[in-house]
């Protein structure tokens, strides 16, 4: 009688800012949307974002950023990630980003970026789309 | 190396996946528990429980800070509730544990609820048992912060804390039935606020009038004051805790066994009646009989739910 596998997510602000209300406001609708959502608060290291990602076994890392972290703090993401043999967790982000990084950003394997003025829904739709629940680890 | 051995090597991505397995039913994880379970009853487990709000995750935070400078190391369930509306859930216990994300020494798993009710999830038995089986010197689980009634963390923990803070209730919910009977240590965290004193006078009062757990007249518990956030009292709560532990140790063990009988016997009867519960439900899918019927004859009154569950069981349990 297996239960429905949730979907869990990691809502993560790398960096110095401490603005997380679009953090938390994701949060909040893919709470809706009926997923586990872990949520971390701001100024986290990319070590501490993927050791909280492996230990929570999470689907999904949605990333905000407001700051220009990005060009360090998501390719170092991804280094850890494959390192852990993490590789298999979708990354996302949300936030400011120059148009010209986010060629940059899809190239080191970051799914998709969210821009502001992105609507909840079809962010929400995204992750139902292309993120399915981890299968069992022995079937 | 198979999964189990993944597990007591203290593997975190296999920890981490299983626990996950066990989360979701997943009956292949059953399987890796009956491994795992030979190597468990080492870890001692502690219990948080009180109010949202009172601080449980600073308290657990700084205690996990305290054990690992005495070298052990720690693991930490911690539940917050799942949306009755959608399922889903926003875990942000973490956020106050920060500073362990990078000590190998300490695994932090976020739990949510699932519609379980007692304070705990229907996993927490078993997300013990990987912890300890991975090698972890103490446990620490945080129940989910609400309700009156969330005394399920006594039959999981050998000591349970009860946290609360001053001004949070009058001498009648002190008296009242539920989770003040369970604490083996209270906590009155926030002491810097007023009415500290008052409310670590009646919980003594409370404490003296004899309304403690049946069968445990040997144990006063101990009131701490504590200002997590600064630290504060958190030595002489580490203090309670081992004291309490040596008393669950003294003569003969006998508490000790009582505390290792009552866990067993919990994770005995759960697990019982939810695989009891799945395999009626199994035969009845094969037999071709649908639930939804039964129920829909239910509401119609058609017939009764005791009616229904006494030919089920005559049915199936021949």
């Amino acid at each position: 009688m297996a239960d429905e596998r949730k979907l869990r997510i990691l809502i993560a602000k790398p960096g110095l800012d401490g603005h997380d209300r679009g953090a938390r406001v994701i949060a909040r609708a893919f709470r809706d949307a009926g997923f586990e959502v872990i949520y971390t608060g701001c100024h986290q290291t990319p070590e501490q974002i993927v050791s909280t990602a492996i230990q929570e076994d999470v689907d999904l890392i949605g990333l905000s950023i407001l700051s220009g972290a990005h060009r360090y703090s998501f390719p170092r993401i991804m280094e850890l990630l494959k390192e852990n043999n993490a590789e298999d967790i979708t990354v996302i982000g949300g936030g400011i980003f120059p148009l010209e990084d986010i060629p940059k950003l899809k190239a080191i394997g970051i799914k998709e970026i969210f821009e502001p003025g992105a609507k909840l829904e079809d962010i929400v739709q995204w992750v139902r789309t292309h993120v399915k629940p981890r299968k069992a680890m022995v079937a | 190396m198979s999964v189990a051995q993944r597990i007591l090597a203290g593997d975190v991505r296999a920890v981490a996946r299983l626990l996950r397995d066990i989360d979701d039913q997943i009956p292949s994880a059953r399987n890796i528990l009956k491994e795992l379970y030979p190597h468990t009853g080492r870890a001692y487990i502690l219990g948080f429980t009180g109010s949202p709000g009172v601080g449980k995750s600073t308290l657990v935070d700084q205690m996990a800070m305290e054990y690992r400078k005495q070298g052990l190391t720690v693991g930490i369930l911690a539940i917050d509730p799942t949306s009755p509306f959608t399922g889903g859930a926003i875990l942000g216990d973490r956020i106050r544990m920060q500073r362990h994300f990078l000590d190998d020494g300490v695994f932090i798993r976020s739990l949510a609820t699932r519609g379980h009710f007692g304070g705990l999830t229907k996993s927490t038995h078993d997300m013990i048992t990987v912890l300890d089986a991975m090698g972890k010197d103490i446990i620490m689980v945080e129940t989910v912060g609400v309700g009156q009634d969330e005394v399920d963390i006594a039959n999981c923990a050998h000591t349970t804390v009860l946290v609360t803070i001053p001004g949070m209730g009058d001498e009648v919910q002190a008296i009242k039935a539920g989770i003040m009977e369970i604490g083996n240590i209270f906590v009155v965290n926030k002491a810097d606020r007023e009415g500290s004193r008052k409310t670590v006078r009646e919980l003594r009062n409370l404490i003296e009038l004899g309304l403690r757990r049946t069968g445990d007249e040997q144990w006063e518990p101990p009131i701490i004051e504590t200002e997590a956030l600064k630290g504060k009292g958190i030595t002489e709560l580490m203090d309670a805790v081992e004291r309490h532990r040596q008393y669950l140790l003294e003569n003969d063990r006998s508490q000790w066994e009582a505390v290792s009988q009552k866990r067993a016997k919990t994770q005995l009867l759960e697990t019982l009646r939810e695989e009891a519960l799945a395999e009626l439900l199994r035969r009845m899918g094969k037999r071709g009989q649908s639930l939804d019927d039964l129920v829909r004859k239910v509401a119609e009154r058609q017939t009764d739910p005791y009616s229904v569950v006494q030919d089920l069981l005559q049915c199936e349990l021949r």
